[in-house]
């Protein structure tokens, strides 16, 4: 019966697969690139004992900021690889209401357009707002 | 003990926790919290860092499959993400005002509150009359089921609003999906039935967690290598868990661990009680 609606059901129909696969495959992706890293941090520091977890040390451990992973990525530092993943994992469901709004956009709804629209400058606040201390 | 030696026994334990996670429902992040601070001594800051990637990846990984089944009322998620994103946030700012010791007593009271949940009675009665605001907002919808497709009707949309925007406060503070809060604002307050409610909030969970994973991530509570092995072990966990509730019906098991968080909660009041965080 929905398929009267046709047009904009298609549409409608179409970003959600779209944003599935998206979902499966930024994990996938995610997985893999930490997996990786994973591999040559094991194969740095096998045998170096554990950094002491029981003391927090926060920023100063380095790999908090995108520069900061992409330096570490270019030189192969593992610790940057697993970061970078660590990245593509928040970033995926980040990208999830970007796909959204076009899909919204898309089926000229515009009450949703507006609500994922403030979802998505809450996530940029939480970006670019300078919470972190 | 040697990163390799570590790694492994973590890497086990994770995959146990989204193992666990999966079967109860609970998700993995919540397990892996308890392990990561009482088994590995590990900084709960660092614990909680480790547990919001958990359920990011556990939340992405099992929506991609319900979307594509039609289950998940994907305008209700989005319009409760603002309720659980900007509560994440804000979560993610009282954080540093809050003792250690007192996320960690939070956690455990969250805890046992989430193991009752998995109790409770579900919901399967579909509403066929909404509130207003649901028409407008246009939240009602439809969803599969043996016996063809099912209309539901949403009501009390403000006060699930409400505890949507606690379970992102909550989820943002301590790391964890929140998924018990959400579903009892879909379930108990506005009266959706189970199935689109747990797998609504599963959608959910991955944009609430990441609304306040990226806050966590400059503030340096994600180290890399407790992230490498509890990002895979969780994934490898929850794929088995799914698996394996195909084809059994885990009702015993979910007695038992229940029984089981019981006490990991009340180990963790106790000693975040004691100040041992």
């Amino acid at each position: 019966m929905k398929k009267i609606l046709s047009k904009s059901f298609t549409a409608d129909q179409d970003i959600e697969k779209l944003i599935g696969y998206l979902l499966r495959y930024g994990v996938i992706t995610a997985s893999l690139i930490v997996f990786a890293g994973g591999i040559i941090y094991l194969h740095q520091y096998q045998h170096s004992s554990i950094p002491a977890y029981h003391t927090f040390v926060g920023e100063r451990a380095g790999y908090t900021t995108i520069s900061q992973i992409m330096s570490g990525v270019g030189t192969f530092n593992a610790k940057g690889i697993i970061q970078l993943g660590v990245l593509v994992l928040i970033a995926t469901p980040i990208l999830r209401i970007f796909f959204s709004l076009i899909g919204f956009i898309l089926e000229k709804d515009k009450l949703y357009i507006l609500i994922t629209f403030v979802v998505l400058s809450v996530m940029m606040f939480s970006i670019f707002g300078g919470l972190k201390v | 003990m040697t990163i390799i030696t570590f790694t492994l026994i973590l890497l086990a334990g994770a995959y146990l926790a989204g193992l666990v996670g999966s079967l109860t429902g609970l998700g993995g992040g919540v397990v892996v919290i308890p392990l990561l601070t009482l088994v590995f001594h590990v900084d709960i800051r660092y614990a909680i860092g480790a547990a919001l990637l958990a359920s990011i990846a556990n939340s992405s990984g099992a929506a991609s499959a319900y979307i594509k089944e039609g289950i998940t009322n994907i305008r209700l998620g989005m319009f409760l993400e603002i309720a659980t994103t900007v509560g994440a946030v804000g979560g993610a700012i009282i954080a540093v005002y809050t003792p250690t010791n007192t996320i960690a007593i939070l956690f455990g009271a969250i805890l046992l509150f989430s193991a009752a949940m998995t109790l409770r009675k579900k919901n399967m009665e579909a509403l066929t009359e909404g509130s207003a605001l649901s028409y407008k907002l246009k939240l009602n919808s439809s969803y599969p089921t043996k016996d063809g497709e099912v209309e539901y009707k949403l009501k009390n949309i403000g006060a699930g609003f409400s505890i949507m925007t606690l379970a992102g406060v909550l989820s943002g503070l301590l790391g964890i999906g929140s998924g018990a809060l959400k579903v009892l604002a879909m379930d108990s307050a506005m009266h959706i039935p189970f199935k689109v409610s747990t797998t609504t909030s599963n959608f959910m969970i991955g944009v609430t967690a990441a609304a306040s994973a990226v806050v966590y991530l400059q503030r340096g509570y994600m180290d890399p290598g407790i992230a490498f092995p509890v990002m895979l072990g969780v994934l490898g966990g929850a794929f088995t868990g799914s698996k394996l509730l195909t084809r059994m019906d885990p009702k015993v098991l979910k007695y038992i661990f229940c029984v089981a968080i019981t006490f990991v909660a009340a180990e963790m009041i106790f000693n975040g009680y004691n100040h041992k965080f």
